[in-house]
C-alpha cells in the first residue's frame, strides 16, 4: 500500500514535509539528507530533481538546482542513488521537478523507475491537469504513484473539485500565488481562502506549502490543513557543503516546536 | 480541407505541439486570456483602434519593395516586405500594439515583458508610454551590457529595466523572470510575450497580431504582379514571430514554398549555434511543448548567434508543427553568411538590415531560380541597432 496513504490514515494533523534538491550541496548528499530528516522527525520528503529553468521557484531553490546540475545530478544519477532508498528510509518520499527532464527521460520509464526504487508520488508543477489526463495519467496509476496538484488562492471551486477528483495523495495548497521562498502571506483574505478550501471537505488531505519557514508559519498552516511543507527555508540551511547535515535536527525541531 | 491541420485546436495544440505547460499559479491568468482574447480582438472598437494605430502610429502598411538589383543578381523577382520601416524599427510593434489594447480591455494596470536584444522591450515600452501604463522589462544581465542603446531607449520612455541574474543571464532567463513576476502579480498585470512562444493562447495570439504582414503582402502582390501567390516566402526564425506573421496567410496555399532561416551561429555542429530545428528535441519550454535545444537530461542549452534576436533555445510550437509536417523548410545560416548578406543588401539596395533579417536574405545565395519566379523576403528589422556589431566585424 502507498506509504502516503498509510501516513494520512495514521496522522491527520501537524504533518511536516520537507523539500530539498537532489545533488545539493554535493552530489552524494541526497540520501544523507533524507536519512537525517527522517531521524529528526520529518513525516515525509520531497526530493527535487533539478531543472535549468525552474520558473515556479524563487532564488534559493533556483540556485540549489544550478549547483546540483553543476555537481552532475541528472535523473539517471538520481535513480541510481535511490536504488538504496528503502534500505534506510521508511517514510513516504515524493519526487518533485519540472516536466521537461521527465519527458526527456520518458514519462513511462520515469514512473516505472520511481516505483521500482520505492518512490510514492510525484509533483510536477508545470504539468497541468489537461496534459496529465490526456497523456500521462495511466503511467502514474499503473505504477501506483500519487500525482499531486497545486491549488492557489485564485483557483476556482470547480477546478479544485476537479483536482480533488484527479488526485490520489494530497492537495498541495499554496499559501499565496507566488514563487517559492517568499514570506508567508498572513492576510485575512488568505485565512478566508484556507477556510473556504477546508470547508469543501475534499477527499484528499490538504498540505500547505510556499512561505512556511518557522514554527509560527507551520502552526498557522496547521490551523487549516493536515500539514505543511518547508522548502526554501530548509534548502538555505544546506549551503555549507562541508557541514550541511549538522543543522538538520535543530531546524526540524525549530519548526515542529 | 487538409490545410486546417496547420491551425491551432481549441485546446491550444498544433499537432503534437503547444498546450499550456504552466504551474497552477499561472492558470487563472492564462485562462482569462484564453477565454477573452478572441472576443476582444473581434470587437469593432478594438479593431478600429488597432487599425488606426497601425496606420498612423506604426506607419502601416509597410511597403512591399521590388529589389531590382538584388533580383538581377539572383535571377528572380525579389520583393522585400519592409517591416524595418515600422516605428521602432521592426515587426515587434505589431504585436505590442495588439496586446496593449487587449490588456487595457482586460483592465490591467501593469505591463511586463521579456527582451533579448531589446527590440521587443523597446516596442513594449513604446506602447506603455502611448497608453500611460506602468512597464517593467526583464532583460538578461549579459544582454543589458551588450545592448546599452536599447536599454536607454526603454528608460527614456519610462520603463523600468530589471536585470535577470539567474541562469545564463540572457533571453531565456529574462523570460523565466517575467513569468515569475506574473506568478507573483496575478491580478493587475499583463505579460506581453514578444514571440510566438509560451503557453496557449500566446503563440496563436501573437501570430494573429503579426499576420498583418502576410495579409498586406498578398494585397500588395496583386498590385505588383496580378497574383497573391508568390513562389517563395522567406523569413528568419528565433522564436519565430516575424516568420509566423509572414507565413500566416500563405499556409493554406500549398503552391507557395515557405522557407525559415535559423541561426547556425559558428556552424550547426560547432557547439555555438541556435539552429533549433536541427539540434533540438521535443520537450517543454516556457509553457509549451515544442522543439528545444537541450541536454540528454532535459536541461536547456544556451544557444549562440551573432544576432541577439535569434539566440533562443526553442521555436514556437506552430513552427515545430510546420517543421514536423514539412510545410515549411527550415534552413541554417551561419554568422558569416548573415553578415555577408547584410553588407550585400546595404551596398546593392541602400538598405541596412537587422542581422536577424539578413539570415533570411542569406538563403537567396543558396537557391537557384528559373528566372521568372517571385520571391518575398521578410525584412523584419533595420540594422541601426547592430551598428556596433557591424563596425567590429567589418572594421568600419
Amino acid at each position: 500500500m502507498n506509504r502516503l496513504k498509510q501516513l494520512f490514515d495514521k496522522k491527520d494533523k501537524d504533518i511536516l514535509s520537507v523539500y530539498f534538491t537532489a545533488g545539493y550541496p554535493t552530489l552524494d548528499a541526497t540520501l544523507k539528507i533524507a536519512e537525517e530528516l527522517q531521524k529528526a522527525g520529518a513525516d515525509f520528503l520531497e526530493i527535487g530533481f533539478p531543472y535549468s529553468d525552474p520558473l515556479a521557484d524563487g532564488p534559493v531553490i533556483q540556485k540549489s538546482s544550478e549547483v546540483a546540475i553543476e555537481n552532475g545530478m541528472t535523473l539517471k544519477v538520481l535513480f541510481e542513488q535511490l536504488k538504496s532508498l528503502r534500505e534506510k528510509i521508511h517514510i513516504p518520499v515524493l519526487l518533485m521537478g519540472y516536466a521537461n527532464p521527465m519527458i526527456q527521460y520518458g514519462v513511462k520509464e520515469f514512473c516505472k523507475k520511481a516505483a521500482e526504487v520505492g518512490v510514492d508520488g510525484v509533483i510536477v508543477p508545470d504539468l497541468p491537469m489537461y496534459e496529465y489526463e490526456e497523456l500521462y495519467k495511466d503511467d502514474f496509476i499503473d505504477n501506483g504513484l500519487s500525482n499531486v496538484f497545486l491549488v492557489t488562492p485564485q483557483t476556482s471551486e470547480e477546478r479544485i473539485r476537479k483536482i480533488d477528483g484527479l488526485s490520489n495523495g494530497f492537495i498541495y495548497l499554496l499559501s499565496s500565488s507566488s514563487t517559492t521562498g517568499k514570506a508567508l502571506n498572513v492576510s485575512d483574505e488568505i485565512g478566508i481562502y484556507y477556510q473556504r478550501v477546508k470547508d469543501m471537505n475534499l477527499k484528499n488531505p490538504l498540505i500547505i506549502g510556499f512561505g512556511i519557514s518557522d514554527q509560527k508559519s507551520f502552526e498557522r498552516a496547521n490551523q487549516y490543513a493536515n500539514g505543511a511543507i518547508v522548502g526554501s527555508a530548509f534548502v538555505k540551511t544546506l549551503a555549507d557543503k562541508d557541514d550541511y547535515l549538522s543543522h538538520i535536527p535543530a531546524f526540524v525541531k525549530a519548526i515542529k516546536g | 480541407m487538409a490545410h486546417t491541420n496547420y491551425r491551432v485546436t481549441d485546446k491550444g495544440y498544433y499537432g503534437d505541439f503547444g498546450g499550456a505547460y504552466i504551474p497552477e499559479m499561472l492558470y487563472p491568468n492564462i485562462e482569462e486570456l484564453r477565454n477573452n482574447y478572441l472576443n476582444i480582438i473581434a470587437q469593432p472598437d478594438f479593431q478600429a483602434e488597432f487599425q488606426s494605430l497601425l496606420k498612423d502610429y506604426v506607419g502601416r502598411p509597410s511597403p512591399l519593395y521590388l529589389a531590382k538589383r538584388l533580383s538581377e543578381k539572383y535571377g528572380a523577382t525579389i520583393y522585400l516586405k519592409r517591416e524595418d520601416l515600422n516605428h521602432t524599427g521592426a515587426h515587434k510593434i505589431n504585436n505590442t500594439i495588439g496586446q496593449i489594447l487587449l490588456a487595457e480591455k482586460l483592465g490591467k494596470k501593469r505591463i511586463i515583458a521579456e527582451t533579448g536584444a531589446g527590440q521587443h522591450g523597446v516596442a513594449t515600452a513604446t506602447v506603455c508610454a502611448l497608453k500611460g501604463l506602468e512597464c517593467v522589462i526583464y532583460m538578461g544581465e549579459v544582454d543589458i551590457e551588450r545592448q546599452a542603446p536599447n536599454v536607454a531607449r526603454m528608460k527614456m520612455m519610462g520603463a523600468t529595466v530589471v536585470p535577470a541574474t539567474s541562469g545564463s543571464k540572457t533571453l531565456k532567463d529574462a523570460t523565466n523572470e517575467a513569468m515569475r513576476d506574473w506568478i507573483n502579480n496575478p491580478v493587475d498585470t499583463h505579460y506581453i510575450i514578444g514571440s510566438v512562444v509560451g503557453p496557449h493562447p500566446y503563440p496563436e495570439m501573437v501570430s494573429r497580431f503579426q499576420s498583418i504582414i502576410s495579409e498586406e503582402t498578398k494585397k500588395q502582390l496583386i498590385e505588383h504582379t496580378g497574383s497573391p501567390s508568390p513562389d517563395y516566402v522567406l523569413a528568419c526564425v528565433g522564436g519565430g514571430s516575424n516568420a509566423m506573421g509572414m507565413f500566416y496567410h500563405f499556409l493554406d496555399d500549398e503552391h507557395v514554398k515557405l522557407i525559415a532561416a535559423e541561426a547556425a551561429g559558428l556552424g550547426v555542429n560547432s557547439g555555438h549555434s541556435a539552429a533549433t530545428s536541427v539540434l533540438g528535441k521535443e520537450g517543454v519550454l516556457h509553457g509549451s511543448r515544442t522543439i528545444l535545444m537541450q541536454t540528454e537530461d532535459g536541461q536547456v542549452i544556451e544557444p549562440y548567434s551573432i544576432s541577439a534576436g535569434l539566440d533562443y533555445p526553442g521555436i514556437g510550437p506552430q513552427h515545430a508543427h510546420l517543421h514536423k509536417t514539412k510545410r515549411v523548410e527550415y534552413v541554417s545560416i551561419t554568422d558569416a553568411e548573415a553578415m555577408d548578406a547584410s553588407l550585400l543588401l546595404s551596398k546593392m539596395e541602400g538598405i541596412i538590415p537587422a542581422i536577424e533579417s539578413a539570415h533570411a536574405l542569406a538563403q537567396l545565395e543558396k537557391m537557384t531560380f528559373k528566372g521568372d519566379e517571385i520571391v518575398v523576403v521578410c525584412l523584419s528589422g533595420r540594422g541601426d541597432k547592430d551598428l556596433n556589431t557591424f563596425m567590429k566585424y567589418f572594421n568600419l
